[in-house]
């Protein structure tokens, strides 16, 4: 009897996860674990104004403090010249301010000393004096004449216009319309909030003359040569390394002053610096989500035939415009929003507006603006539904896009790989059992009892990108992997993304596993080290899957094209008469005559043919011949309670398609944890601002995300639709859910609500607007 | 600003560990820094993610909220302590099974708080569990999964105690 053979654990396996014995035992390797000998510590003076002159700035107190190292304002960086860096779109921003700051929370002057508890010390010893400003924290306003200008240099608040789709074509669908519905919505302004807040620990070595930053980023290649660009320190002396990351969620691709100041003091001091930002400080001061407001319309005929789609935006872009999107984007995808729906024409628009607000923009598990584009049309479909007096359900099954359109060509221009989309409705109608439920409402209705049942039959737009469409500041949005077999058959592979939870140490293995037949155990996958992994775009917007994954899958597929010619040589055989199957060579009518991957692994350094290169290994830059397009249904059920207001959500069923699955249980997780976003998102979060643009929402204590006990158990299913063009025929799925779900929680609640006449409710749907509604209507517990 | 340093004595997972400590020292940065058990993490500072939870003195307890003189004296269990001999503990393994983890940095303080919870309720129900992690916050993973990493660690604890009674 032979051993058993390893298994392999390709795709479609749901192991467990490579990544997951040094979490549980808390030998993660995060960046505050970080500790170089002689290491300082950066703390920041924030600015308490939301838009202020700076009149004077004393740091002698601070200086005078025993164990301060440094004390570093806008006037000791405007000489290096990176008082100002520049945004991924083409703006700029400040690192540290020279003249004035322009939102609350600001970074005004950086303290090093050489333990947290001195630096902190030394933060409330910095005097600065302010001369307030007029603020503007609406972008409504802001866009109004007259309005205070928060960057002069621009000359008006206006960041950009920007507009999709035939305008004339979906006037006349809309004159022509037996029936317009319209909505309002404001999707209120986000955090992430990752576990972990940003930070780095930055090292200049002045004899190398080599800048190493490990800090908390998901797209560390990108940073580097926009920190080289920027700086003037030749690329290959800078290094920027991601170790774990507590999460990112898109929060993570941006370059904050943190890191800038932390390397300056790096240079300046001689000595390595950490900087970690307080959550406190993190919240109110990085990269936001959402917060737009949008007016979305659509025509349909009687019957319900939705014929155009109409949306105008006001997006809030904060003082400087640096939302991390693709630079033909202002408004990342917004594009997407005809969703699932077959519409004639479409005709989008957006204003982005600049307030004394923080930037950011793109954020939250991560989609460039997809999550915004699904909300609207998918709270417009139901407004639509509600005002014909059709099912929702049959409403959106009567306009989806057919399976036999695709690929289908959108209003909006966007070509959709694959769909079918009336499975995944039905699937999640039998799993709630749709039709008793609106039995049961409607005999709960008579008894003067509120429930909902909510749907979201989302389209999603992930995978950036095909090099013609997308890049950011230049940089075509491929992806990378090197794959290299060592002599014993085990490898390592390394690749451009850098997972932040996502579980890509197993789901890469998978993925090789699968190409090469090399157990996933035999697989070591690297990513987040620009000096030993190859040049790529990074982690975020679901894109790692269809770019790095794919990327991963052909190097693969290269090897093994190397790997038959060794194989030919060892069997004497000729290469077209070799068959592969997983794990090995053989001659075809032949089994027994065979070689495995680990032998021409090992062939490849002791005896390769005398025409071939020794060393079995390649590399591959994958530039995707087009997005993917992810879908599902989702249906909420929710009760209300008449006395409190709280909308209880009774079940959440999510049916998603993502293509074919890699690891389903990793599949799972992401879908459920974008789900508790998305309820997050529909039920508790907001960070609001006052008109002297004070912020509310900036900590854990007043920005509420979710715990175990208010989050539903999600139920969840699937469709396999497979993308045609990935080479495996998988999808990203990270942002699914956040996507798609935020609609379903808002049509449950407006549902229970509608024979009131309610036709919309802005998030978050916290108790007190509810039984506002309640008590403006009469109703009250018994 | 006080530099007093005191005197402290902690049984750390097991072992004595003593030292001089600035009276203002929070737990978690003795932990962390002094202990250099990087395993309990920081993810506030308003106490109330979790991510720092520790068990001092059979109790969890968020380290961040508390100084580290006031564990002088007492036992102090971090997630470094858990796995014996290089066998996971059974919660450790619960969250590896059943995928209750993504980033990890919540982890090993959601871990503590249900070692707590076992500790106290060998066979929580799900709103039981539920309530007993609710002063843990996680943001990837929905929580589903955690709480049945935690049923699968209940369920394998009591095997384990039922059959150490049997001996």
């Amino acid at each position: 009897m032979t051993a058993q053979a390893p298994i392999i654990h390709g795709m479609g396996h749901a192991v467990k996860r490579k990544e997951d014995p040094r979490f549980i035992q808390g030998r993660g390797n995060y960046v505050d674990d970080v500790n170089l000998p002689g290491m300082l510590y950066l703390d920041i003076v924030r600015s308490p104004y939301a838009h202020a002159r700076i009149t004077s700035i004393n740091v002698e107190k601070a200086k005078a403090l025993p164990g301060v190292a440094a004390v570093i304002t806008g006037k000791d960086l405007e000489p290096l010249g990176l008082a100002w860096i520049p945004t991924l779109m083409n703006d700029k921003q400040m690192v540290l301010p020279t003249e004035k700051v322009v939102y609350q929370y600001q970074e005004v002057v950086g303290v090093v000393a050489e333990d947290r508890y001195v630096a902190a010390d030394a933060v409330p010893l910095v005097e600065v004096e302010y001369e307030p400003l007029p603020v503007v924290a609406d972008p409504r306003e802001a866009l109004k004449q007259g309005a205070t200008v928060v960057r002069p240099d621009k000359g008006s608040n206006l960041a950009y216009h920007w507009e999709a789709g035939d305008k004339g074509a979906t006037e006349s669908l809309f004159r022509d319309a037996d029936v317009v519905a319209r909505e309002e919505f404001y999707y209120p302004r986000l955090h992430v909030s990752y576990m972990e807040t940003v930070g780095c620990v930055a090292h200049y070595d002045a004899i190398s003359g080599k800048l190493t930053l490990w800090m908390t980023t998901q797209a560390p290649h990108a940073v580097r040569t926009v920190a080289s660009l920027v700086t003037k320190i030749p690329e290959n002396k800078i290094r920027i390394i991601s170790p774990d990351i507590g999460g990112g969620f898109g929060g993570k691709v941006y370059v904050y002053p943190g890191y800038i100041v932390a390397a300056v003091a790096s240079i300046l001091t001689g000595k390595p610096v950490k900087w970690i930002n307080d959550r406190s400080d993190d919240q109110p001061s990085t990269a936001f989500g959402r917060d737009c407001y949008m007016t979305a319309e659509v025509a349909a005929k009687k019957d319900g035939t939705m014929l155009a789609l109409r949306v105008k935006t006001i997006g809030d872009h904060g003082a400087f415009f640096g939302d991390a999107n693709p630079s033909k984007f202002p408004f990342g995808l917004f594009s997407i929003c005809t969703g699932s729906y077959d519409f004639k024409s479409a005709f989008v628009e957006v204003d982005g507006a600049h307030t004394n607000k923080p930037p950011g923009g793109i954020t939250y598990r991560c989609s460039f603006r997809v999550t915004e584009a699904v909300y609207a049309v998918e709270r417009i479909v139901d407004v639509l539904a509600h005002k014909l007096g059709i099912d929702p359900a049959q409403l959106r099954i009567k306009n989806f896009i057919a399976p036999d359109k695709f690929p289908y060509k959108s209003a909006l221009g966007w070509t959709y790989d694959s769909g079918n989309y009336l499975p995944a409705l039905r699937k999640a109608m039998e799993k709630v059992g749709y039709e008793q439920l609106r039995k049961e409402q409607e005999e709960k209705r008579k008894r003067g009892e509120l429930m909902g049942i909510g749907i979201s039959s989302f389209t999603e737009i992930v995978g950036a990108g095909p090099a013609h469409t997308f890049d950011i500041l230049g940089l075509k949005m491929f992806d990378s992997c090197e794959i290299r077999i060592h002599p014993t058959g085990k490898a390592i592979a390394r690749f451009g993304t850098k997972a932040q939870g996502q579980g890509h140490e197993t789901t890469f293995a998978q993925i090789i596993a699968e190409e090469l037949g090399i157990p996933i155990d035999d697989i070591t996958v690297e990513e987040g080290d620009t000096d030993t992994c190859p040049y790529g775009l990074g982690t975020y917007a679901s894109r790692s899957t269809p770019t790095a994954g794919a990327a991963g899958a052909m190097a693969s597929r290269k090897i093994r094209e190397k790997a038959r010619k060794i194989a030919a040589h060892l069997l004497e055989a000729r290469e077209e008469d070799l068959v592969w199957e997983p794990g090995k060579f053989y001659v075809r009518g032949s089994p027994g005559k065979a070689k495995t991957i680990q032998e021409i692994a090992f062939a490849a350094y002791t005896n390769y043919p005398p025409d071939v290169e020794a060393g079995l290994e390649a590399v591959d830059y994958y530039n995707p011949p087009n997005m993917t397009y992810p879908f599902g249904s989702y249906i909420c059920v929710v009760d209300i309670d008449k006395g409190t207001g709280e909308a209880k959500i009774r079940r959440f069923m999510a049916v998603d398609d993502c293509g074919n699955r890699i690891n389903p249980l990793i599949v799972d997780g992401q879908i459920h944890g974008a789900l508790a976003m998305g309820f997050g998102t529909a039920m508790l979060e907001e960070i609001k601002y006052d008109e002297n643009g004070n912020v509310f929402g900036a900590n854990f204590m007043d920005y509420l995300i979710p715990t175990a006990v208010e989050t539903p158990k999600w139920e969840t299913d699937q469709t396999v639709t497979p993308s045609p063009h990935h080479p495996l025929g998988a999808k990203g799925v990270g942002e699914s859910a956040t996507v798609g779900s935020p609609a379903a929680f808002v049509n449950a609640v407006v549902d229970a609500l509608a024979h009131l006449g309610v036709t919309h409710i802005d998030m978050p749907l916290n108790p007190w607007k509810i039984r506002k509604i309640l008590r403006d209507n009469g109703i009250q517990a018994e | 600003m006080s530099m007093t340093k005191m005197h402290i004595r902690v049984n750390v997972n097991g072992v004595e560990r003593e030292g001089d400590v600035q009276a203002r020292l929070l737990l978690v940065h003795f932990i962390r820094e002094v202990l250099g058990l990087t395993g309990t993490h920081i993810g506030c500072d308003t106490s109330n993610c979790g991510a720092c939870t520790v068990v001092l003195g059979g109790k969890a307890v968020k380290s961040c909220t508390l100084f580290a003189v006031q564990a002088n004296g007492k036992k102090l269990l971090t997630v470094e302590g858990l796995a014996k001999e290089g066998k996971l503990h059974p919660i450790q393994e619960g969250f590896w099974e059943k995928h209750g983890l993504q980033c990890g940095f919540c982890t090993p303080g959601m871990i503590m708080a249900a070692y707590h919870l076992l500790q106290k309720n060998p066979n929580p129900t799900e709103e039981e569990i539920r309530r007993g992690i609710s002063g843990n916050l996680c943001r990837c993973t929905g929580y589903v999964k955690i709480v049945e990493s935690v049923q699968y660690a209940a369920e394998k604890m009591r095997v384990q105690e039922a059959q150490v009674a049997a001996r």
